[in-house]
């Protein structure tokens, strides 16, 4: 029995697989205690039913994460989503939220689909104009869901060199960095004021506009609220989704067969994102700890109140008790009950907007580019440390 | 007090929003879909807020008695 298990856990061997240790415990022990250096304590969840719990049960909170009081380990985000979407339970997510939803129901991202086509052909127009390997972070990735975000929220695209770094600093690990996350936050801050300064003046047809009614008209949320709203949607809406289009790439290259499935069947590009989705391990999975608002037992396990709690949703994402031979990418399984978006309240809000566009990114490639392969060996590939999903600082391709 | 008719579309796709927010009033089913857990219900804030943060608008609400769709 892994006794000893610490906080940062094992790091994963490759990066198309969670870490051994991690994906042990779903057998050896699915409700695991875990400390960290400086002796705090916590507990982590591997299983896929349980981690759904922990999502879905409000005895397990978010906000109280934020709680100075409980003397938790810090964890991935840490503290950088207090006073966030991310970091607030019902009532108050729930008012914030609303404000928010209509913007990202399937109805509403449906709409917007003709525009993601639209600019995924602009992007392969301009890639294939340069000389080989181009890079598919700065060319592709990184510019498709940021143009899109930025179209949504109203905030000036061209401002991506601008606001790219605060938002890469934002989703640091917390026990990597603090002073240089603080600093992005405040940055954000300020560049976002300034936004919404203007937008007052000169409202437009976007998602910032309708919450700066919200709030001047309704008086729904507070001015920090609305900030924070907006910073979220925005750093939310690029990072991980911009990540995932490398991820997938990888993922299927080293799939070939996979691959040529999806080549041939451009029509199955849905239900290979939904296992895709399932499969891709965008972070180790250390996000949006939990902690238990009473005594909780889970799968047997007597969880203390005030506990912390990790769901490793992308351990889960590997039950064999819901997913045969889960660590075999297969675009033909029926993937969706997946839990690449989380679940319960915090379930992503952008969840629809992200499948449209990964659909579209991989439908614009696929189609204009079918020779696309990764121009250096996988173990070459360049992350950013210290970052909770997977980021890449340049993904060269050939064609 | 009005009472409401739930219905969730074959749109859910069982993100746990209205299980979160509604837990008496919504239960998962074997077929991998939410389902409400009574057809008929008082009208409820928890309900209205799960309507409304459903990010598929799968829950419909209708008034029992006159069959109107319920804002929100």
């Amino acid at each position: 029995m892994p006794e000893s298990l610490t906080y940062p856990f094992p790091p994963a061997e490759s990066i198309f697989h969670p870490s051994p240790t991690l994906s042990a415990l779903q057998k050896s022990e699915p409700i695991a205690r875990f400390s960290t250096a400086d002796g705090r304590t916590g507990w982590v969840v591997t299983r896929y039913q349980d981690v759904r719990t922990v999502l879905v049960d409000p005895r397990f909170s978010r906000a109280e994460a934020s709680n100075p009081e409980l003397n938790l380990p810090d964890t991935g985000l840490g503290q950088a989503t207090t006073g966030s979407i991310l970091g607030l339970d019902p009532p108050e997510h729930t008012r914030l939220r609303r404000l928010v939803a209509g913007a990202f129901t399937a109805r509403r991202v449906e709409a917007l689909r003709p525009r993601a086509a639209e600019i995924v052909g602009e992007l392969i127009d301009a890639l294939t104009a340069l000389p080989q390997p181009v890079d598919l972070v700065e060319h592709f990735s990184l510019p498709l869901p940021v143009q899109v975000i930025c179209e949504l929220l109203g905030v000036p695209a061209e401002d991506r060199h601008v606001f790219h770094g605060w938002s890469d600093a934002v989703l640091g690990d917390v026990t990597t960095d603090p002073a240089r996350i603080a600093g992005a936050f405040a940055a954000l801050d300020a560049y976002f004021r300034k936004l919404i300064a203007a937008k007052r003046e000169q409202p437009a047809d976007d998602l910032m506009t309708a919450l700066i009614e919200a709030r001047d008209e309704r008086d729904r949320l507070s001015e920090d609220e609305l900030v924070r709203l907006c910073q979220t949607v925005l750093v939310a809406g690029h990072e991980t989704t911009a990540n995932m289009i490398n991820m997938f790439l990888l993922t299927l290259h080293e799939n070939p067969e996979q691959l040529n499935r999806l080549l041939t069947q451009p029509e199955t590009i849905p239900q290979a994102v939904e296992e895709l989705m399932r499969f891709v391990q965008l972070g180790e999975g250390s996000g949006l700890v939990r902690v238990t608002t009473e005594e909780v037992e889970l799968a047997g396990v007597r969880i203390p109140a005030g506990s912390a709690v990790v769901p490793l949703m992308t351990v889960a994402n590997r039950d064999p008790q819901l997913f045969d031979d889960p660590d075999t990418l297969d675009v033909t399984r029926s993937a969706g009950a997946h839990l690449g978006f989380g679940a319960g309240v915090h379930h992503c809000l952008g969840a629809q907007l992200a499948r449209m566009e990964l659909q579209e990114a991989l439908r614009g490639l696929l189609a204009r580019l079918p020779g696309l392969r990764v121009d250096v060996p996988v173990a070459e590939l360049r992350f950013k440390n210290g970052m909770i999903v997977r980021s890449l600082h340049e993904l060269p391709v050939r064609w | 007090m009005t009472s409401w008719r739930v219905e969730v579309t074959p749109d859910c796709i069982a993100s746990g929003v209205c299980l979160a927010l509604a837990g008496d009033d919504f239960a998962l089913g074997d077929d991998g879909r939410t389902h409400p857990l009574r057809e008929v219900t008082e009208e409820r804030e928890a309900v209205l807020d799960a309507a409304a943060s459903c990010p598929m608008e799968a829950i419909l609400l209708t008034d029992a008695t006159t069959g109107e769709p319920v804002d929100f």
